[in-house]
Parts: structure tokens; C-alpha cells; sequence
């Protein structure tokens, strides 16, 4: 077909000018250039994520995790579409995981909260308090009859010590500090207008809860009371503080399913989010909340731009709620004027503002004093683009800074070019005119090569380039293979141009089998590998292929223009 | 230039030699691996945070590893990277206090070192699962290349050519991991990738002395199976050694100039291109030496036994 040296030519020209088209940088959706050669997240720098739906017990059935991982996905893809990374890669890997693969991040921890947060968003009103109060007797018995007296033996007997700062000390605590948990658990997160009325009224309530709560105790006198004894009057509404040292023993009693039970129908318990300091110590709040929301993240239809208070200085985020949502919000919060509402996000509440009027499609959602602008927008991010269906949980990240890849790639230039001179010093001093030949013919290779992965769009990871180094190597065989053939010809009396026809035969099936098994091994560990690895393999299948052509093709059609340049009859230099 | 250009080599008389010298190797490799109480393996395999750290400006290695135990990170790792700012941290934890063991440990350099003094360079965190995940599909994918190649040589050649190759590979293997026990490196993802291309390296090697055997069986029938595989090692020995020669300056290339992160993959290559070199020669030519005078025995006290009965 190609017989003619200049078909031959021609072949390799188009073959050599269309790889070099697909290697011109090339213009970006954005408009500016990008290089044609996509560089993997171990050389630009970038975060590589795999997270799961978090299901330790494997409660979840098969297709509820299924339906999960769908929309985990979808959501995912919207944030991080709002995020506003180039490029993206959020692919679902196998029945169970997803991969994100986000390059040129400069703040990896940011970008990882918006992937893995659940933002799942509950307005529910917070309860008096005072069933709870009375149940308690009840969950502390369930926890001794759980746990065993004898493994309580941290839990004091709850009775009328002075040192114990109960009631009125913190109560009293808290008013000294003037600005502390109280006042800003209170008055930092009003949904609608924050006004010290709302401080005082609540400071009303406690009066008479206060008593109640000493009642309580009194009866519980001699005995064991694990629980309450980490509780402590916070002086709000349905609202107790746990010091922060005591949070894992508490959430060990509050897991129990004996406890789960005894805690009054229709309220749950939850954290606040920030802890409190006061009189030296940190402490969290534990809310008594309606367990049926008001509203939740579902019915918001759009939330930010985040912004910050100019009074108190704290960032929030506007929300607008859909018309249903926003009827349902109007029916609840119309029969809760004067309460507070927990708003509650992944289980944690956020703030407890009191509801001053009903609330109908537009609100907003204020933060704690703690939190930066940032992470408000990050929130309104995350609530725009939905909630997941449920929590996930990070199995796999790996992240590369952007100055570390930029080494890397110069390095490896570096390594490829001295590469390259090395083997060609190698060649021409081994073969002579031949190995000028095989130094062509590697010029060809290495711009297949390269070119053959720009337009695969394959992507260039650092083993790659190692690969593309060791290739080089690698790809000199063939024309090592056939020059020995042609010497052992021409030894055999052979002429030179005879030589060269067997000796291109002969070394067929060595360069045959040689490249098939290594093709077998480069496809192996594409199935195997991820990312970099990966990357590895594609530049050996694409090398092997580049480099079958250039041996058995492109130094062909050199030595036929060497073999008819040269004057009758005079010896081949090999 | 011409290397070896008409070489009359004994490599097959002295395949006892090689025996030796392959089996000091691999043994050496086992006790160091024994010694070691196993491999070393990389996160990628067991589960766990690996973090690269570049400080602003130098900090002592005892102090650095104080304000990570002192973080709660017990049984970690810290080993310089190159200078004395540049440091990788190996967790045991996946997920530490609060999450992922490397954010913890990010906490844990800001308040000794304080928050601007560093900046983390790299962060390879695995869970178990997928540790674990790794670890089985490393072991199966080295076993499938195996299985594929004897299949595919056991087609194009004959199936003791195939076996040939696959001893002469599992060599090369056993002294690579011996190896990279004693240079105390790491298995990770990546000496899974230099292992196998060692496989395919050697394989390569292997094939094409294999390809000129069985041309010269075809050729010359009367001659002894031992000269004829002796002929073909000769033969194809100058092609072997600038093969190895050219492959080998592209490798220092890459270890020399390549960069830190690469250089021990490129050792690996290194050391396993030389090996395969030697074990094409030394090892896959001789065991189908001794496969076939097996062959060739069990057929004469075959045909005895005929003869007698």
C-alpha cells in the first residue's frame, strides 16, 4: 500500500503534524490557554476525594442506599458547580462511592466541608423543658439498670453539695460575665429582629423552672442520678449546659436505647454548636426540642447572599422558603409567637432565637458571633444546592499543593530531556548512521507520543511522566532489535539492502511478543490503578503503540532513504 | 561500536552459579523482610494519614515529632524530606479527633509552630476499607499479569517457555521486595506500578531471548538443547545489554533530576531492569533447561518401562 517512500513520507507527516496540532495549546471555555496536555491533580495540584453514605450498622437496605448514592451525587455536582471549580470530576466509582476530583484548590479544608457537610436544615421550637424535667428520675434509673451501679462510679450521687455548681452558681456565673453564654446564645440569633425584650422574658421563665428543677433533685436524693448531675441550669428555656468534659459520657447515656425510650414522647434532645464560656469553664448547651420540625431545608427555594450584621457584627444568611414551605412556616410559627426556635443544622442547633411575629417566605438565619462572612456564603452554598439524603463519610483523600506539582512537572522535564540526550549519545555512538536513524525515528516517537495523549485527552500524572521517561528507554529496543538482525545479515554476507529486508523480518516476531506481553501488564495496571497509577498505564499503552509504529514503520522508511542516498554498493555504516 | 558481537558465553554450564547467587539474593531479601517483621507497607495499603509539610523555616525533627504526639497522634512517623523543612508525617489514624487525622494534625503544627510557619504540601489520607480494598486488588492484579502471560506465551510458544518466564518473573519479584525491605522504602500504589512494569521489563528481556530459542530449535534440530539455548543467549546478548544500557540512562535520569517524590520508583526500576537482565539470562533460560532434561527423562524411563514390559 505504502510502499513508495514518499506515501511513506506522506503517512508520517499527517500522522507527525496531526499530533502536533492536538499539542498546541489550546483556548479555554474561559478564554484563556490552556496547555493540551491535561495534567493530573498530583502535578497541578488539587484534591482527590472518595466518600461512602455513612452506614456503620448497615441499617440502610440496598436500594435506599442506592436511591442515597443518586442523589448524593446530584447534590455534590450543584455545590460544587456553585463552588465554582474548573473542571470537576464527581463521578459515582462501583455500587457504593463516589470520587471527587477537584484540581487547582487553594483551600482544600473549605472545599472538602462543602463536599462532605449534610446541611440538613430543621427549624423546630424548643420545649419548656418541664417533661423532660420530670422524666429525668426515669432516665436515670434506665441508665443504672444500663450501665450497672458499680461502673458508675464517676456519676455522684446527686445530693446537696455546696461545691456543686448547680442551679443558682451558674445562673449567677452568667450574669456576672455579662456577655457571656446567655446573653449571646439569646440574643445573637433572633430570626427576625433581635431585642433585649426577648432576653428578658426568657430570664422570667427560668425563675420558675429553677424551682422546679430543685424539686426534682430533692427526691432523687440517695440515689444514683448519672444524668442529671451533668446537667446544669442554663437559665433559658428548655435549655441545660453540659461542660464540654463531660459531652462523651453524657452522649454515652443519651445513645442508650433504655434512655431513647424513657425521654418524653414527641421531644429529643440536641447540642448547640458553639461552646459557651463562663465562670473559667467551657460548656454546651443540650436543647429540649419538638422532635417534628416547623420547616426543614426542603422547603427552601433560595437562600444568601450571606452578609453581616452591622449592629451586632455577625454573619447570616437570608433564606426565602417555596409557597408551601412558606404556609407552613406562617401555620407554625403563628401558635409559637414568644417561644424559641431551634434552628437545627446535621443535628446541631445553631442558634434558639425567639419567634416575635409569624414568620412567613422570608427569614434569615444568623450565626454565631465566631463565625467568618466566608462561612456563612459557604452555608448559603450548601443550603441553595440541597441537603444530602444522608451523611457521608470520607474514605479516601488525597491532596497535592499546587507548588509541589509545579516541582514535579519541572523536574520531570528536566529528567525526560537529559533522558533523551542520554539515550541518543547511547545510539548514535553504538550504530553510527543507523543510530542517527533510530534518533529520528525517536523524535517521531516521542512527538506520537505526546501527541497521541493530548488528543486521547489522557491525562498526565507524575508516574506518567516517569513512564514516558522509562518508555523512551524502552522504545529504542525495537530499532536495538532490528539493527542487531541487520549486522547479523550483513555478517552473514548478506547485501545491505537484503540485510535490511530480513533483517526487519526476523526481528518482527521478537518486537511482536515484547510489546503484546508488555501491553498485557500496562492494561493490567490501568484495571487496577487509580489516579496517578492510571495515568502510568495509559502513557505505557500509548508508548507501545507509538513506538510498534515508529520501529517497524518510520525507521523502515528512513533506511530506504538512507539505503537509495547512499552511492551503489558502498557498505551500510551500522 | 559492537559489544559482544560474536560472544561464545557458557552462561548454561554454569547455571549452578546463578542458582547460588539467586537464591543468596532472595534469601537475603527474606531475612531483611523477616527482620523488619514484614513489609512496610504505605498507607495506600494500610489505612492511615501520610502528610508532607514544608516549614517557612527550619525545625528540629525531636521537636516536630513532640508537638505530634503531643497532638494524641501516638505511633506516628516523622522522617525528613530532603532538608530540614520539609517533612513527611505518617499517622496511624485515618480519622483523628475530629475528623480526619489530618486536620488534626494541621491543628497540632499551628499551635506549636503557629498557623503560617508551614504549609502542607501533600495529604494522603486511606481508610481502612480502602486500604484494604487496595491491598487485594495490588495482589490480584500482580497475579493476573501472570496468569495472562503464561496464557499468552503458552500460546505463542509452548507452555514451558510460559513457565520459564513466570519463574524467572516471581525472581525478580521476590528480590525486588527483598530489596525494597532493605532500603527500608515503602509499598505504596506506586511500587505496585514499578513492580509490574518490572514484570513487564523482564518479561520483555525474557521473550525476545526466548524468540531467538525457538527460531534456532526450528533451525537446527540435531544440535543439543543446551548449545542451542547457550547460541541464543550469545546471540541476542548485545541487543540485551544496550536495551538495558539505554532503559538504564533514562532511569538515573529520572532518579538524578526527577524530584523526590519520584526517586524511589525510580529505584525500584532501576534495580529491578538490572535484575531482569540477569534473570532472562540466568534464570528463564536455564529453568527451561531443566524443564526440558525432565521432560526428556521421564520419556526415556517412560519408554524403558515399555520396553521391559
Amino acid at each position: 500500500m505504502f510502499g513508495t517512500v514518499r506515501a511513506r513520507l506522506i503517512l508520517i507527516g499527517v500522522l507527525l503534524l496531526l499530533c502536533i496540532w492536538a499539542l498546541l495549546p489550546k483556548e479555554g471555555p474561559s478564554g484563556e490557554t490552556e496547555s493540551a496536555l491535561k495534567l493530573g491533580l498530583d502535578l497541578q495540584g488539587g484534591m482527590h476525594l472518595a466518600v461512602e453514605i455513612d452506614d456503620p450498622d448497615g441499617t440502610l437496605a440496598a436500594d435506599a442506599k442506592a436511591d442515597a448514592i443518586e442523589r448524593t451525587l446530584t447534590t455534590i455536582r450543584n455545590r460544587i458547580d456553585e463552588f465554582g471549580v474548573r473542571e470537576p470530576t464527581i463521578q459515582k466509582v462501583g455500587a457504593e462511592r463516589i470520587v471527587v476530583e477537584l484540581a487547582g484548590i487553594d483551600d482544600p479544608d473549605r472545599a472538602k466541608s462543602i463536599v462532605e457537610r449534610t446541611a440538613f436544615l430543621e427549624f423546630k421550637i424548643v420545649r419548656s423543658g418541664e417533661e423532660f424535667r420530670r422524666a429525668l428520675p426515669r432516665i436515670d434509673r434506665a441508665i443504672v439498670r444500663e450501665v450497672g451501679a458499680e461502673n458508675l462510679q464517676a456519676a455522684p450521687i446527686l445530693e446537696p453539695e455546696p461545691e456543686t455548681p448547680g442551679l443558682g452558681d451558674i445562673l449567677g456565673a452568667a450574669d456576672d460575665a455579662d456577655s457571656t453564654a446567655v446573653d449571646s446564645q439569646a440574643a445573637d440569633s433572633v430570626v427576625v429582629e433581635p431585642e433585649a425584650a426577648a432576653t428578658e422574658q426568657v430570664a422570667d421563665t427560668t425563675a420558675t423552672e429553677q424551682a422546679a428543677d430543685t424539686t426534682v433533685a430533692d427526691t432523687g436524693e440517695g440515689e444514683l442520678r448519672p444524668l442529671t448531675a451533668l446537667l446544669l441550669e442554663s437559665g433559658q428555656v428548655g435549655q441545660f449546659l453540659v461542660r464540654e468534659t463531660d459531652i462523651p459520657t453524657a452522649e454515652g447515656y443519651l445513645e442508650l436505647d433504655a434512655v431513647k425510650n424513657a425521654i418524653p414522647r414527641g421531644a429529643e434532645l440536641k447540642w448547640g454548636v458553639e461552646p459557651i464560656a463562663g465562670g473559667g469553664e467551657a460548656y454546651r448547651t443540650l436543647f429540649v426540642l419538638e422532635d417534628e420540625p416547623l420547616l426543614t431545608g426542603e422547603d427552601l427555594a433560595d437562600a444568601g447572599p450571606a452578609a453581616r450584621d452591622p449592629t451586632f457584627n455577625q454573619p447570616y444568611v437570608p433564606f426565602e422558603t417555596t409557597r408551601r414551605g412558606a404556609r407552613k412556616f406562617e401555620r407554625g410559627t403563628s401558635r409559637h409567637v414568644g417561644d424559641l426556635m431551634a434552628i437545627v443544622l446535621d443535628n446541631k442547633v445553631q442558634s434558639a432565637p425567639v419567634i416575635r411575629q409569624t414568620l412567613g417566605r422570608r427569614a434569615q438565619i444568623e450565626m454565631g458571633t465566631g463565625s467568618s462572612l466566608q462561612e456563612a456564603q459557604d452555608l448559603a452554598l450548601v443550603l441553595r444546592a440541597g441537603a444530602l439524603p444522608q451523611p457521608i463519610r470520607i474514605v479516601e483523600e488525597r491532596t497535592v499543593g499546587p507548588s509541589l506539582g509545579a516541582d514535579s512537572v519541572r523536574q520531570g522535564k528536566i529528567a525526560f530531556v537529559i533522558g533523551i540526550i542520554g539515550v541518543l549519545v547511547l545510539m548514535v555512538f553504538y550504530y553510527r548512521a543507523a543510530g542517527i536513524l533510530a534518533v529520528f525515528a525517536l523524535g517521531v516517537y516521542v512527538v506520537l507520543l505526546l501527541g497521541g495523549l493530548a488528543g486521547l485527552g489522557a491525562t498526565l500524572t507524575l508516574p506518567g511522566i516517569a513512564g514516558i521517561i522509562l518508555s523512551i528507554g524502552m522504545a529504542v529496543d525495537a530499532n536495538v532489535l532490528i539493527f542487531e538482525r541487520i549486522r547479523e545479515e550483513l555478517e552473514a554476507g548478506k547485501t545491505p539492502r537484503t540485510a535490511v529486508d530480513t533483517g526487519f523480518e526476523q526481528a518482527l516476531s521478537a518486537i511482536v511478543d515484547a510489546n503484546l506481553t508488555t501491553l498485557i501488564t500496562a492494561i493490567i495496571l490501568f484495571q487496577f490503578g487509580t489516579g496517578p497509577v492510571r495515568g502510568f498505564a495509559v502513557t505505557l499503552v500509548i508508548g507501545i503503540m507509538a513506538s510498534f509504529f515508529t520501529a517497524l514503520y518510520v525507521t523502515r522508511t528512513l533506511f530506504m532513504i538512507y539505503l537509495d542516498r547512499r552511492t551503489a554498493g558502498a557498505p551500510i555504516s551500522i | 561500536m559492537r559489544l559482544f558481537s560474536d560472544a561464545h558465553f557458557h552462561f548454561m554450564a554454569g547455571r549452578r552459579r546463578a542458582y547460588i547467587v539467586s537464591g543468596a539474593f532472595i534469601a537475603i531479601g527474606m531475612v531483611s523482610i523477616a527482620l523488619h517483621g514484614g513489609l512496610n507497607y504505605g498507607v495506600d495499603f494500610t489505612g492511615g494519614t501520610l502528610v508532607q509539610v514544608q516549614f517557612n523555616e527550619p525545625v528540629d525533627a525531636a521537636e516536630l515529632r513532640s508537638a505530634v504526639t503531643g497532638a494524641g497522634f501516638s505511633g506516628s512517623e516523622i522522617q525528613g524530606f530532603g532538608s530540614e523543612q520539609e517533612y513527611l508525617i505518617r499517622l496511624q489514624t485515618f480519622e483523628g479527633a475530629g475528623g480526619n487525622g489530618a486536620e488534626g494534625m494541621e491543628a497540632a503544627l499551628s499551635e506549636a509552630f503557629g498557623g503560617d510557619s508551614y504549609s502542607v504540601q501533600r495529604v494522603e489520607a486511606v481508610g481502612p476499607k480502602v486500604g484494604s480494598e487496595l491491598q487485594r486488588k495490588a495482589v490480584l492484579a500482580i497475579l493476573m499479569s501472570f496468569a495472562l502471560t503464561l496464557i499468552y506465551l503458552a500460546f505463542r510458544f509452548e507452555w514451558r517457555f510460559g513457565v520459564a518466564a513466570v519463574v524467572a518473573t516471581m525472581h525478580d519479584i521476590l528480590i525486588t521486595f527483598g530489596f525494597i525491605s532493605i532500603m527500608g522504602l515503602e509499598i505504596t500504589l506506586g511500587t505496585v506500578a514499578a513492580i509490574l512494569t518490572i514484570v513487564g521489563y523482564s518479561l520483555n528481556d525474557t521473550i525476545v531471548v526466548f524468540d531467538r530459542i525457538r527460531e534456532n530449535l526450528k533451525r537446527k534440530r540435531k544440535e543439543p538443547y543446551e548449545t542451542t539455548l547457550n547460541r541464543s543467549i550469545n546471540e541476542t546478548l548485545p541487543r540485551t545489554v544496550l536495551t538495558s544500557g539505554t532503559t538504564l540512562v533514562t532511569l538515573l535520569a529520572l532518579f538524578i533530576f526527577g524530584g523526590s517524590v519520584i526517586r524511589p520508583f525510580a529505584m525500584v526500576l532501576i534495580l529491578g531492569v538490572l535484575i531482569g537482565t540477569y534473570s532472562s539470562i540466568f534464570v528463564a533460560s536455564p529453568v527451561l533447561l531443566e524443564i526440558e532434561e525432565w521432560a526428556q527423562k521421564r520419556a526415556k524411563t517412560h519408554r524403558t518401562h515399555t520396553a521391559g514390559a
